[in-house]
């Protein structure tokens, strides 16, 4: 992703969270978004990272993390004990999806996830022209060695939550460097927008 | 850094006896214990380093009449994972030990005699209340303590038994309490002693020493040390010469493993054994308290764990079951998995990345 792109994305989140919450990010990296968190609005948090280089540096950022496997469940985490569980351009590359939803509706009260769109008109031209797996900077791999196994679009990811009866707090779309919510009709997001960020909760 | 630093033994007396575990009370008690760096004036700079089943006092630096370098040199000095610049360290030898700390092989002021078996089974507990009275002697109110495999188990335990204490805690390639798997290595490695013919119920002090048994137990200790892969690269099915078609020593990894044993039984003491993995196999804080997070409630203390994804003797999943009862009720707790081909002997070698990672951790 380039840096525009991360920034906003990172600006977003960091709006939706109040100070001093409860976060645990899930699929933290290097914990960049915690440590602007931490920052700006004193949160509580705890990462997950599965790969060891990655915890290694979250580390020396100064975070508390834990390595662990999102795609073996969040065990260890009770029931609503966080204020929100973030999963950040992470969704995509989980074997299990729909296990780690739940797992994260699960662990806290609210939930962010944000993914590139599949549906955004780049992609779609680049595989309707060139006639081979879409890259862009956001998917920046070939069809063999991208983590991303589960790729999908906003419009997927609406009939998903339908189906499931997970509420949709908010959806933020993204362009290449604007962010727009709400007004936008879900089809002309879902062809003009290359990510975008979901707010959901289980609908008790 | 060039020069050589030099670090010295020093006993403390417990005018005080200590209640074991076991009912008994063990009195005139020496502390075998080092100090690396310097204590600032608020004592709050102070970190407890507990080693492992066979370690010492001398952790770091060098002494006078020795060319080697104390048992986690790589981690304790000036810019190391353990900073002298900026922290107070402190070793010392555990109870039970034979390395300065009184232990079985320790005179019994009632008898003038060696304790040998008259030596009280002891606890980690026990090892830990002893520690204490040190930190209490250094007028120390405030401490990290970290440790490495049975080291762990008694950082563990510190920060259990004193949470007002222990501020910050690393447990690395460790356990809340040994597997059966690990019990029954203990096991064979005791009945290799307790059968020896030099034994003698113990009293062997002022006779020939329980060498070859001591011997066997050290050798199933470093098969469990080491890993499968680790051992096929130190030695692969190499020869020492040629095959010999006898039963003495073949192959390559069979003289490592003599060579283990006879340097061993020179600085070690087999009652010490005895005590010592027994005390490892007793540790249960699980059964103790009910459960893990039970016994950890009222810590107030940062967790650091470290696991080695080749340690088979202590697991990752060992490791996990400590980071995911603190989780639960909800402590600060960070985890890594370390990748590392040496087995459980990684946590004295691969100090790289640890020594990043504790530096950070004792920074935040």
């Amino acid at each position: 992703m380039n840096k525009k792109t991360l920034n906003l994305n990172y600006k977003i989140v960091c709006d939706l969270i109040e100070k001093n919450a409860k976060v645990l990010d899930l699929g933290c990296g290097s914990g960049e978004l915690l440590k602007i968190l931490k920052k700006e609005k004193n949160i509580n948090s705890l990462g997950v990272e599965i790969n060891e280089d990655c915890v290694v540096e979250a580390l020396e950022n100064g975070l508390s993390v834990i390595q662990g496997d999102l795609d073996k469940g969040l065990d260890e985490f009770q029931n609503d004990s966080y204020d929100w569980a973030i999963l950040n351009q992470t969704l995509q590359s989980t074997k299990n999806p729909e296990f780690v939803i739940y797992e994260m509706l699960r662990v806290a009260k609210k939930c962010i996830i944000s993914f590139p769109n599949f549906a955004y008109w780049r992609i779609r031209f680049y595989l309707f022209l060139k006639g081979k797996m879409p890259k862009s900077k956001v998917l920046p791999f070939e069809w063999y060695n991208t983590p991303n196994v589960h790729l999908l679009t906003i419009e997927d990811f609406f009939e998903f939550c339908k189906k499931r009866n997970i509420k949709i707090l908010k959806s933020i779309y993204l362009t290449r460097n604007k962010a727009r919510s709400g007004f936008l009709i879900r089809n002309i997001a879902n062809f003009f927008c290359e990510q975008v960020i979901f707010v959901i909760t289980k609908n008790i | 850094m060039g020069n050589k630093i030099y670090s010295k033994t020093l006993i403390l007396k417990l005018k005080e006896p200590i209640k074991l575990k076991c009912g008994r009370t063990l009195e005139n008690i020496e502390i075998a214990y080092e100090t690396y760096g310097k204590l600032n004036e608020n004592k709050n700079n102070a970190i407890l380093v507990l080693h492992a089943l066979t370690g010492d006092a001398h952790a770091a630096f060098y002494h006078k009449d020795s060319e080697k370098p104390g048992w986690w040199n790589d981690m304790i000095g000036e810019n190391k994972a353990f900073d002298t610049s900026k922290y107070f360290i402190i070793s010392s030898n555990i109870l039970g030990g034979c390395k300065g700390t009184t232990g079985p092989s320790s005179i019994n002021p009632k008898t003038n005699k060696p304790y040998a078996l008259d030596f009280p089974v002891i606890t980690i507990e026990d090892m830990v209340n002893v520690q204490k009275k040190l930190i209490d002697y250094l007028g120390i109110k405030k401490l990290i303590v970290a440790g490495g495999s049975m080291g762990g188990m008694q950082a563990l335990e510190w920060t259990i038994k004193y949470p007002e204490i222990v501020q910050k805690t690393i447990i690395i390639a460790s356990s809340a309490r040994l597997n059966a798997q690990s019990i029954a290595f203990n096991a064979v490695a005791r009945n290799a002693i307790l059968t020896d013919i030099n034994f003698n119920n113990g009293n062997y002090y002022d006779k020939k020493h329980p060498e070859a048994g001591l011997a066997i137990a050290r050798m199933i200790g470093h098969i469990t040390y080491l890993c499968e892969e680790a051992m096929f690269k130190k030695f692969g099915r190499e020869f020492k010469d040629k095959p010999n078609f006898d039963f003495g020593i073949d192959f390559q990894v069979e003289s490592y493993l003599e060579h283990q044993g006879q340097i061993f039984v020179d600085r070690f003491d087999a009652n010490s054994y005895l005590y010592i993995t027994k005390a490892l196999d007793y540790y249960d804080p699980i059964k103790e308290h009910g459960s893990l997070e039970n016994a950890l409630k009222n810590t107030k203390s940062k967790f650091l764990i470290i696991s080695f994804s080749s340690d088979w003797l202590f697991t990752t999943k060992q490791s996990k079951q400590m980071v995911n009862a603190l989780v639960k009720i909800n402590k600060d707790v960070s985890f890594v998995e370390l990748e590392s081909k040496c087995g459980h002997d990684a946590f004295l070698l691969e100090f790289d990345k640890q020594t990043k990672i504790i530096k950070s951790f004792l920074r935040g």
